[in-house]
């Protein structure tokens, strides 16, 4: 197995090596199997057996979003299903989608997406699907917020401090 | 039947890796191992699956250009591979059979769209969805 950044710096972007991409993909799977969990750095850190201090900026560089941001993605697209696809309530999704905060959840899916819960579920319940020949996790994957975008990414700043300067720390 | 898709391969980055996951881990069976040099034509199939093979093959030199090899070794990493779909009558005993010999589970089996599915990974970062056969 690879030892870390250490030996393999100096080709660029991708100069993680395969054994080390392989355990940082491990830290995103398991976000994707639990995204309401609790994801703080020493914990990804610790799945991909990765240093602390590394672990952000290689999981930027090898998906090209920071983990925390990843995580974010992952919860909105599960709330946007579960907005579609059931109905339960909207502080009942806040909760079960990690967000511990009814407040933040409203406001973070508003600023991401463009509109409400609320207005999502009423605009998705108009609309016949037709998706259930796409097996699940590839479909769920298809509907994930792209948060790389500049406009997204404005506009989540632009909402206040508090998401700002948390790569570190976490999280939504 | 006489005519279709015979092989399909994926890229691994070790093909003793992939070939005793394959086999020892997910049952399937060993089609073709040949070398000529460095290079090695190596395929699998599933038991219930004579038409098909599934190739194992290393992205390498001299077929590709060593930064070309070294890419594709990471987009594989990544789990940036396309989708795979393996299709088994019961998923739940498929997952505790893979899961006791140490497969890498993404996804414990759940159920939806009138099915049961789950998700997995070769030890390259090929990443599997597992779904019950609907009767």
């Amino acid at each position: 197995m690879g030892t870390g950044l250490g030996n393999k710096q100096g080709r660029g972007r991708t100069s993680h090596g395969p054994e080390l991409l392989r355990r940082l993909l491990r830290a995103k799977d398991r976000m994707d199997a639990a995204s309401h969990e609790e994801w703080p750095v020493p914990r990804l850190a610790g799945v991909s057996g990765v240093s602390e201090a590394h672990f952000a900026r290689s999981f930027k560089e090898a998906f090209g979003v920071p983990p925390h941001r990843y995580l974010l993605t992952r919860r909105l697209e599960r709330a946007t299903a579960l907005l579609r696809d059931t109905n339960l309530s909207i502080t009942e999704i806040a909760f079960q989608t990690g967000w511990n905060s009814l407040g933040t959840f409203g406001r973070t899916f508003r600023d991401v997406t463009g509109e409400s819960p609320g207005e999502l579920r009423a605009r998705e319940k108009a609309i016949p699907h037709q998706l259930e020949r796409v097996p699940a996790c590839f479909l769920s994957a298809a509907h994930r917020p792209d948060l790389t975008i500049a406009v997204s990414e404005k506009r989540r700043q632009d909402v206040g401090g508090s998401m700002n300067g948390s790569e570190e720390t976490e999280v939504p | 039947m006489s005519q279709g898709v015979g092989v399909v391969g994926l890229y691994v980055r070790d093909q003793d890796e992939a070939l005793q996951f394959y086999v020892e881990k997910l049952g399937f069976r060993v089609h073709t191992d040949a070398r000529n040099g460095d290079y090695r034509w190596l395929t699998v199939q599933h038991p219930d699956q004579p038409s098909f093979q599934l190739g194992l093959f290393t992205p390498q030199s001299p077929i590709l250009d060593a930064a070309t090899a070294q890419t594709l070794r990471d987009i594989v990493a990544k789990g940036a591979m396309p989708p795979l779909v393996l299709v088994v009558d019961d998923c739940r005993a498929a997952y505790d059979r893979m899961c006791a010999r140490g497969v890498e589970f993404t996804q414990e089996p759940v159920d939806r769209y009138g099915t049961v599915d789950a998700g997995f990974r070769d030890p390259s970062g090929n990443g599997w969805k597992m779904i019950e056969a609907q009767a």
